[in-house]
C-alpha cells in the first residue's frame, strides 16, 4: 500500500471549509493530551471553559470584549498576508494607535470642543498604527529589507514607548505610583453597550463587511490579489507594485491601530500596563485560520476570544494555568498550516492491486 | 512492437510502461528498445508522454506498471544514481549545472567513487583527455556560468560520459543551439554511437528527427502510435503519425500593407542583471501591417529588448519612440495605455496570475476602465461577460471562466494570454516565442492570431527561437547577437544558414 498526494484539478471547497474545522478538533484532541498529563479531565476542562466563554450574556460580553481587537487586528495582519508581506506587528501597531489616542485623549481635550475628543482620538489612533506599519512597508519597498525582522522589532519599540510614557512623564500625579496616565475625560470614552462591551463591536463588523467589498469589487482590491499572488505577471500587466504594497500596508496597521484606539478609549479609559496582552500575535491565528477572509475573521476572533476567556476561567475554577487557552491557540496553528495541503492536494491510497481510494 | 534485430540483445527494453498523473495517463502501455549503436528518436506533441517515458528510465519517475530490462536483465531503476549505476544518462532541457562551479567540480558533484580528499588534478586531465577524444573542447576549469549553452551541453555530455553513460537521453537537445551547434552535437552523437553506445533523442522537430537518428517511436497522448526506420520516412509523414492529421508547415497569408511607423529604436543600450551591456546599441523600425521576427540563441538581449519596449526593464542610452511619442523609460502602465501589448516569454510566471479564475486574468488589462470598472468600482457581472465571449472566440478550453486558470494547460494558457493582449492591442503587440511548448493546433492558432494582428494593422514584433516559425510567419527578420542586430532580411528571401551564420555572430554585409 502507497499513499500518494494528487494535486487537485481545482480548488476544493469542502477542504476549505473543512480544514479549519478538522484543525480545531485535533488541537482539541492534542491540548486534551495535555491535559490528561496535568491530571485533568479534558471533557470537564474544555465544558468549563465553554461555560466561561460563552455560558452566560455576562461571559459573553467579556469574550466580546477581547473578539473586537482580535477582529481588527486579525483583518489587518491578513491583509498584509495576502500580499505575503509578513507583518508580525500588529501587536506594537496596536500599541502605538493607543499611545496615539491617549495622547488626544489627555492633551487635546481642553482644546477641542467635547464632541470632537472622541473621533480626534480614533482618527489619531488609526493614523498611528498606520504609520507604525509604513515603516517596515517603506523600507521593504525603498529598500528591500526584510518587513518580518522590522515588524517585530517595532513591536518592542511601541511597547516600551508606551511604557516609558504611563511610567515616566506621562504617569498620573495622583495614581500614588501605579503605572498608568490619568483617567480621560468622559468625552473621550467609547460607548459601552453592555457590561465592557462597546460600540466599536458594530464598527468591527461593518469593517470587515467593507473590507470584503473593496477585497472583491474595486480595483484596488483586484489589484492586492494580482501582486499577492504573482507580482511578477502584476508588473508585466501594469500595475505599480510598491504603491499597491505601501497602500495596503497601511490599510493594515491603521486597523491595529483603531484596534488600540479602541482598548484605551473603552476598556481602560487610560494608557496603561496591560495594553497589549498578544492580541497582536493572536491576530496571525486569527488570519490564518480566517484563510485571509475578512468576513471569517470576524467569526473566528469571537472563537479565539472564547478561548482566551474560557482559559481564565479554567484557571479560577480548575486550578489551571490560564495559558491553557493559549496552548490551544497555538495547537490549532499546526493542523491548519498541515491541513491546507488538501486544499490544493487529495489522498489517494493505492493498494498493491491497484484499487485506488481518494480522500 | 519491437524492433527486427533479433541476433543482438538489446541494450536497453522497456515494456508495457504506464504511468498516471491527476487526470493524465501519461504513459499508457508504451514499449520501447534500443539496440548498441543506435539513437533513437521519440517524438510527438507536448504533452505527448516523451519526457515522463524518459523521466521513467532516468529514475525521476516511478512507473505505475512496466517493466524495464537492461542487456537483458531486470532493472530497479528509484533514482537518477540507479540509471547512472546501469548506464543510464539525461541531459535535461534545464542543465542541472551549478553556475558557479567549475567543469571538473560539475563533473564529480555527487560522485561516491571520489577520494574524500579530491585530486581535482586528476579530475581535470581524465575530462581533458574525454574531451580531446569527442572534440568537445571542453577546458575543465572553466566556471559554468561563463560560458555559452552550447559548452554548457557540451559539459553535461562530458559528464555524463565521464560517469560511464552507455545510453545518453537528450531532451530536446538543439532548442537551444545554433544550427551550427546543432551540427557539432550531431557530430559527437555520431562518434559516440560509433564506438557502440546508443542515444535518444526527444524532440518535436522533423528535421532534427531526420538527421539524427536511426529509428522514430512516435508517441501520441501516451500512447505508442509507430515505430518507423527513419531513413524509410519522411518529415512529412512523421507529422501526420505525430498529431493525427496533416499539419500546414506554411501559414497562408496576404502580402503585408505596411502603414504608418509604430515603433522605432534608436541605438538602444541596456545592462542585463549582471550589470553587463545585454544591448548595444539596437536601432530597428516597425510599422503597421507588419510582423518583424527576431531570430537569435536565447540569451542573445532578446529578453531585454521586449523588456526595455514594454517598459520592464531601463534604458541606459537611445531612444524608444512608439507611434511617434517617445515613450524611452515610461512605466509599464503609461506604455500599456499607449496600446502595446505583450505576450510574455515566460508564460506562467509573467503572463497569469495562477490563482486568479480565467476571467480575471482575461480582465487584467481592461479592469483599469469603463466597462469593467467604474469610479474605482468592478463590476464582476461585466467582466464574466466579457470573459464568456472571449472564451467562445479564442476557443479556450475551461470548465468555466471561474476556474483557476493554473489548472489549464499550457496551450489554454497560451489563448488566454492571447485573448486578453490582442483584446487590449492598439498599436503594437510584443510576443516572445509565443509558441513555445505548445502543440501542433495550438501553435497554429496562435500564429494565426499574429498574423490577423498584422492584418488588422497593428506592428508585430515576434521574437522566436524556430526559424521555421520566423521564416513563415514575419515579413522582416532581424537577427540578434550578443546584444547587436547582425542583420534585417526579408522573410521571403531568408534561408536557414544566412540566419545561422548571423546567429553565429557573422553581420549580413560580411556574408554576402
Amino acid at each position: 500500500m502507497r499513499l500518494v498526494f494528487e494535486k487537485r484539478n481545482s480548488v476544493s471547497r469542502k477542504a476549505i471549509i473543512l480544514v479549519p474545522l478538522v484543525s480545531f478538533l485535533v488541537s482539541l484532541f492534542l491540548t486534551g493530551i495535555l491535559l490528561v498529563i496535568f491530571k485533568a479531565n479534558p471533557f470537564v476542562t474544555y465544558a468549563s471553559m465553554f461555560v466561561g466563554a460563552f455560558g452566560s450574556w455576562i461571559n459573553f460580553t467579556e469574550t466580546l470584549v477581547k473578539a473586537i481587537p482580535l477582529m481588527l487586528t486579525g483583518i489587518g495582519v491578513g491583509l498584509a498576508f495576502r500580499l505575503k508581506f509578513w507583518n508580525i506587528g500588529a501587536e506594537g501597531q496596536l500599541v502605538f494607535g493607543g499611545v496615539a489616542a491617549t495622547w488626544v485623549a489627555l492633551f487635546w481635550a481642553p482644546f477641542l470642543p467635547a464632541w470632537m475628543v472622541l473621533p480626534t482620538a480614533l482618527i489619531f489612533g488609526v493614523l498611528a498604527g498606520a504609520l507604525w506599519a509604513g515603516i517596515p512597508a517603506v523600507l521593504k519597498v525603498g529598500l528591500n529589507v526584510d518587513e518580518t525582522l522590522v515588524s517585530l522589532m517595532l513591536n518592542y519599540v511601541a511597547i516600551l514607548l508606551a511604557q516609558g510614557l504611563y511610567y515616566g512623564s506621562w504617569i498620573d500625579p495622583d495614581g500614588m505610583g501605579f503605572p498608568g496616565t490619568k483617567m480621560f475625560p468622559k468625552a473621550a470614552w467609547l460607548p459601552r453597550f453592555s457590561g465592557r462591551a462597546h460600540i466599536g463591536l458594530f464598527i468591527a463588523l461593518i469593517l470587515g463587511l467593507v473590507m470584503w467589498v473593496v477585497l472583491n469589487r474595486t480595483k484596488w482590491g483586484f489589484e492586492v490579489k494580482m501582486v499577492g499572488q504573482n507580482p511578477r505577471a502584476a508588473k508585466v500587466m501594469g500595475v505599480k507594485i510598491g504603491t499597491t504594497v505601501l497602500t495596503a500596508i497601511l490599510v493594515s496597521g491603521a486597523f491595529s491601530g483603531l484596534a488600540g484606539a479602541f482598548e484605551v478609549t473603552a476598556i481602560s479609559h487610560r494608557l496603561q500596563q496591560g495594553l497589549s496582552i498578544g492580541y497582536g500575535y493572536t491576530a496571525i491565528i486569527v488570519a490564518w485560520m480566517a484563510q485571509l477572509n475578512p468576513i471569517a475573521s470576524l467569526f473566528v476572533a469571537v472563537l479565539m476570544a472564547g478561548l482566551l476567556v474560557g482559559g481564565d476561567q479554567v484557571q479560577m475554577m480548575m486550578g489551571l494555568p490560564s495559558a491553557m487557552g493559549i496552548v490551544l491557540q497555538g495547537m490549532i496553528l499546526f493542523p491548519m498550516l498541515a491541513g491546507s495541503l488538501f486544499t490544493d492536494y487529495k489522498l489517494k491510497i493505492i493498494t498493491k492491486d491497484s484499487q485506488e481510494v481518494s480522500v | 512492437m519491437k524492433n527486427d534485430q533479433k541476433e543482438k540483445t538489446p541494450i536497453l527494453e522497456m515494456s508495457g510502461i504506464t504511468i498516471s498523473f491527476p487526470g493524465v495517463l501519461a504513459n499508457d502501455n508504451v514499449d520501447l528498445d534500443l539496440f548498441p549503436g543506435e539513437v533513437l528518436a521519440l517524438l510527438g506533441e507536448n504533452g505527448a508522454g516523451k519526457s515522463t517515458l524518459m523521466n521513467v528510465l532516468a529514475g525521476l519517475y516511478r512507473a505505475d506498471k512496466g517493466k524495464i530490462l537492461i542487456k537483458g536483465k531486470e532493472a530497479d531503476i528509484n533514482s537518477p544514481k540507479d540509471a547512472m549505476a546501469y548506464g543510464i544518462g539525461m541531459v535535461h532541457q534545464n542543465f542541472k549545472l551549478v553556475q558557479t562551479m567549475t567543469v571538473a567540480e560539475n563533473v564529480i558533484l555527487g560522485l561516491d567513487s571520489e577520494e574524500f580528499v579530491l585530486d581535482l588534478k586528476k579530475v581535470g586531465d581524465k575530462i581533458r583527455k574525454i574531451s580531446s577524444h569527442y572534440n568537445l573542447n571542453v577546458d575543465p576549469n572553466a566556471i559554468i556560468w561563463q560560458m555559452s549553452v552550447g559548452e554548457q551541453q557540451r559539459v553535461e555530455i562530458l559528464k555524463l560520459i565521464y560517469r560511464g553513460a552507455e545510453v545518453l537521453i537528450l531532451d530536446e537537445p538543439t532548442a537551444v543551439l545554433t544550427p551550427q551547434e546543432s551540427e557539432e552535437l550531431n557530430r559527437i552523437v555520431k562518434q559516440m554511437t560509433s564506438e557502440g553506445k546508443s542515444a535518444i533523442f526527444i524532440t518535436h522537430k522533423m528535421d532534427e528527427v531526420m538527421a539524427f537518428s536511426d529509428w522514430v517511436r512516435v508517441l501520441q497522448k501516451g500512447k505508442l502510435v509507430s515505430v518507423v526506420k527513419t531513413k524509410d520516412t519522411s518529415p512529412k509523414e512523421l507529422s501526420k503519425m505525430m498529431v493525427g492529421r496533416e499539419v500546414l508547415f506554411r501559414v497562408e497569408k496576404k502580402p503585408a500593407e505596411t502603414g504608418d511607423e509604430v515603433l522605432r529604436l534608436e541605438n538602444v543600450v541596456a545592462m542585463n542583471d549582471k550589470g553587463l551591456k545585454a544591448l548595444q546599441g539596437v536601432s530597428f523600425s516597425l510599422r503597421q501591417g507588419e510582423i518583424l521576427g527576431i531570430a537569435g540563441v536565447a540569451g542573445n538581449g532578446q529578453r531585454e529588448l521586449t523588456e526595455v519596449i514594454t517598459g520592464l526593464h531601463k534604458v541606459t542610452s537611445g531612444k524608444v519612440i512608439i507611434e511617434n511619442t517617445d515613450m524611452t523609460n515610461k512605466s509599464p502602465l503609461d506604455i500599456i495605455k499607449s496600446g502595446v501589448s505583450h505576450i510574455p516569454s515566460d508564460r506562467v510566471a509573467m503572463g497569469i496570475v495562477g490563482d486568479m479564475s480565467v476571467a480575471n486574468n482575461l480582465a487584467m488589462k481592461e479592469y483599469r476602465k469603463a466597462p469593467l470598472s467604474e469610479y474605482g468600482i468592478l463590476h464582476p457581472k461585466r467582466i464574466f461577460a466579457m470573459a464568456k465571449k472571449m472564451i467562445t472566440m479564442f476557443m479556450i478550453a475551461t470548465p468555466s471562466p471561474l476556474t483557476n486558470v493554473k489548472f489549464l494547460s499550457g496551450g489554454n494558457i497560451q489563448k488566454t494570454i492571447l485573448a486578453r493582449e490582442i483584446g487590449a492591442c492598439k498599436s503594437l503587440l510584443v510576443a516572445s516565442y509565443p509558441a513555445r511548448g505548445l502543440d501542433v493546433g495550438a501553435t497554429e492558432s496562435v500564429r494565426k492570431e499574429m498574423i490577423a494582428e498584422r492584418d488588422n494593422g497593428k506592428g508585430v514584433l515576434l521574437v522566436s527561437e524556430d526559424l521555421d516559425e520566423l521564416m513563415s510567419v514575419s515579413d522582416r527578420i532581424a537577427v540578434m547577437n550578443e546584444g547587436r542586430i547582425m542583420g534585417i532580411v526579408n522573410a521571403a528571401e531568408s534561408d536557414i544558414s544566412g540566419l545561422g551564420m548571423m546567429m553565429a555572430g557573422v553581420p549580413l554585409d560580411e556574408i554576402k
